[in-house]
């Protein structure tokens, strides 16, 4: 009993890292219908960033977050104005090959020995480990746990507050609704997309953050693609392009691989996918989608 | 009788001569066993890209799990090539005529088991559409991977060794031309044009009576008994198989292949195969920059030719006559 407890804590610390991934998946999805396979390499850059700002300069763990989600913040714009907004009005799966390629550049290029090097490297401590236990029960919670819940509350507050109560949240909820009617109420929709892409990547950058805190390590400039992927997993599961949906998905995805994986490190995997395909086939529009009709 | 025209035959010459002159250079031995490996791949990726293309480009669903039904027709047919004949003979097939028509059914085996777990995927996941379609189909990769993994008798984690080398540059070749020449007329037949139709406008095709649900399962089904035969050939290139040959990033690739080729003709297919098949060996040279330089090139060939390098045309050796003149 008590393992299950703390496997729980275990599976909702990963589901953190991944809601943060996913929101960022689901909110670029909802607005350009773009699987932005990128987005696994932003969260890789975010723990690089963190890395090596902490590492190089003693700097507080807040400002790290802050420094790490600006660095993202103006690389997924970057990419967005130079690789997507080209091809905007072209096929939706070149766009895909496109997020694709970013994918693996930023990845190989990351990998190139005077940049990041494809060796692992250890994580600093930005906050001393500090084990809270509560005998009665023999759990464990750390504060690294705890501060991550801080941070993702503080964030999706912040989020959810900045799209349903701001003008340009109000403005980001047009555009994924119908880009043309939006444009002709004389809304910068480029705009708006880049403003979309802007958050979304800094929330990978905090992701990125918290992940190095919890997990003390950079594996390999490789590293964004299985979090990535899950995190995606996660946002359709939710329904992708909703933003609640994907906060869901995530927390019951890193619940679901972390008892997976308890029980067999090989089968774990494959669980989390059997949920994804049993969602999918019994709400084929995620658990928290809507269902669309099509008219003809 | 009618006279013998040239024309008419011109592409039949033309893969005879490719032929022999691939073969006439490997029997005088100017051929590396690397550079005659690197032809086998070629041929088994124009395989997997142009079944890939049935579906994502002339079907219009969005399929990114090939690579699963690769490994299932790879690991099928490579279960039968060391396994049932040791139990057999004692010894894997030799290289004589018998050992080929083993082979030969063993692949054909192996993409038989493709098509039915294609089949069984695809007839409850193709009612899913776009995006959710391809993450079921990427998932679905995952969990075929994940089961060979725990399974022992097919190796496990450590994966199948000792599987006899069995393919070879002609049997690639007949291979290539033959599941080129069949996804074609195929894709030019009645079932053909209902295929474009569901790509084109789902609803419309339906009231014009074509069974979706049926269609679509079935370029599913044929799409995987392709990709498994050629997993097949391409097990007995390596003669090593491991779970983790298969994974996402495989399906990624041929995914890669056929939109910079153009997904809506074969002959785009063929020419993504064979161009980045053969482009990441050729940068070779460059080390680490190699993956840097390959998706840079990616990056702008999407971005200058959003359709593909081929586009929607196809060579004229692919084009069907048109319906009522004579060639």
């Amino acid at each position: 009993m008590e393992y299950l407890v703390q496997q729980l804590i275990n599976g909702i610390q990963l589901g953190t890292v991944y809601a943060l991934i996913a929101l960022g998946y689901t909110m670029v999805y909802g607005i350009i219908r773009l699987i932005n396979f990128a987005h696994a390499d932003i969260f890789m850059i975010g723990v690089y960033t963190a890395l090596f700002t902490a590492t190089a300069y003693r700097i507080p763990f807040p400002l790290v977050i802050l420094i790490s989600m600006a660095v993202c913040a103006v690389l997924g714009v970057t990419i967005e104005k130079l690789a997507y907004k080209p091809l905007r009005h072209k096929p939706k799966l070149s766009a895909l090959i496109t997020a694709l390629g970013v994918s693996l550049f930023l990845e190989n290029f990351c990998a190139l020995p005077f940049v990041f090097g494809p060796d692992p490297r250890s994580f600093p401590e930005l906050i001393p480990i500090k084990a809270y236990t509560w005998e009665r029960y023999n759990l464990t919670v750390t504060n690294i746990f705890l501060i991550n819940l801080l941070v993702v509350a503080v964030l999706l507050l912040g989020l959810f507050y900045m799209v349903h109560y701001t003008m340009i949240g109000k403005k980001m909820r047009a555009v994924s609704y119908d880009k043309i009617t939006t444009s002709q109420m004389g809304i910068n929709v480029d705009r708006i997309i880049s403003f979309t892409f802007l958050v979304g990547t800094a929330l990978a950058g905090a992701s990125g953050v918290l992940y190095g805190l919890t997990y003390a390590s950079a594996q390999s400039p490789y590293m964004g693609i299985w979090p990535g992927w899950k995190a995606f997993i996660a946002a359709v599961i939710g329904g992708i392009g909703n933003i609640p949906g994907a906060v869901v998905g995530s927390y019951l995805m890193g619940i679901s691989e972390v008892y997976a994986t308890s029980v067999s490190s090989d089968l774990g995997f494959g669980i989390a996918f059997a949920i994804l395909i049993l969602v999918l086939i019994v709400r084929p529009t995620g658990l928290l989608g809507k269902k669309t009709y099509e008219k003809v | 009788m009618r006279r013998f025209n040239i024309k008419r035959h011109i592409t039949f010459l033309c893969l005879l001569l490719a032929y022999v002159i691939v073969i006439a250079i490997y029997r005088v031995g100017l051929l590396s066993s690397y550079l005659a490996q690197m032809l086998m791949l070629v041929g088994i990726n124009i395989i997997m890209t142009v079944s890939l293309g049935m579906i994502n480009g002339f079907t219009g669903q969005f399929s990114i799990g090939h690579g699963g039904f690769m490994a299932v027709g790879a690991y099928t047919s490579a279960f039968f090539t060391t396994i049932i004949f040791q139990l057999m003979g004692g010894e894997p097939p030799g290289k004589t005529v018998w050992g080929y028509a083993l082979f030969f059914t063993a692949i054909l085996i192996g993409g038989g088991f493709a098509a039915i777990t294609g089949f069984l995927i695809g007839l409850p996941t193709l009612r899913l559409k776009g995006d959710y379609l391809a993450i079921v189909t990427m998932a679905f990769g995952e969990v075929i991977r994940t089961i060979i993994r725990v399974s022992e008798p097919l190796g496990g984690p450590r994966g199948v060794s000792g599987i006899p080398a069995m393919t070879n540059i002609t049997i690639v070749f007949l291979s290539t031309v033959g599941s080129v020449w069949l996804m074609r007329n195929f894709l030019a037949s009645t079932y053909g044009r209902a295929s474009r139709a569901i790509r084109d406008n789902e609803i419309a095709a339906e009231i014009m009576g074509v069974n979706t649900t049926r269609q679509k399962t079935l370029v599913f089904t044929i799409a995987a008994l392709f990709a498994g035969y050629s997993g097949g050939l391409y097990a007995h290139i390596l003669q090593f198989l491991h779970p983790d040959d298969f994974t996402f990033m495989k399906s990624l690739d041929y995914l890669i292949y056929l939109y910079i080729g153009g997904a809506n003709s074969i002959s785009g297919a063929i020419t993504g195969a064979v161009i980045f098949t053969i482009i990441p060996e050729l940068f070779r040279g460059f080390q680490m920059w190699r993956m840097v330089l390959y998706s840079i090139l990616l990056v702008a060939v999407m971005i200058f030719r959003p359709n593909g390098i081929i586009g929607e045309r196809e060579f004229w050796f692919i084009q069907q006559r048109k319906a009522g003149t004579q060639a």
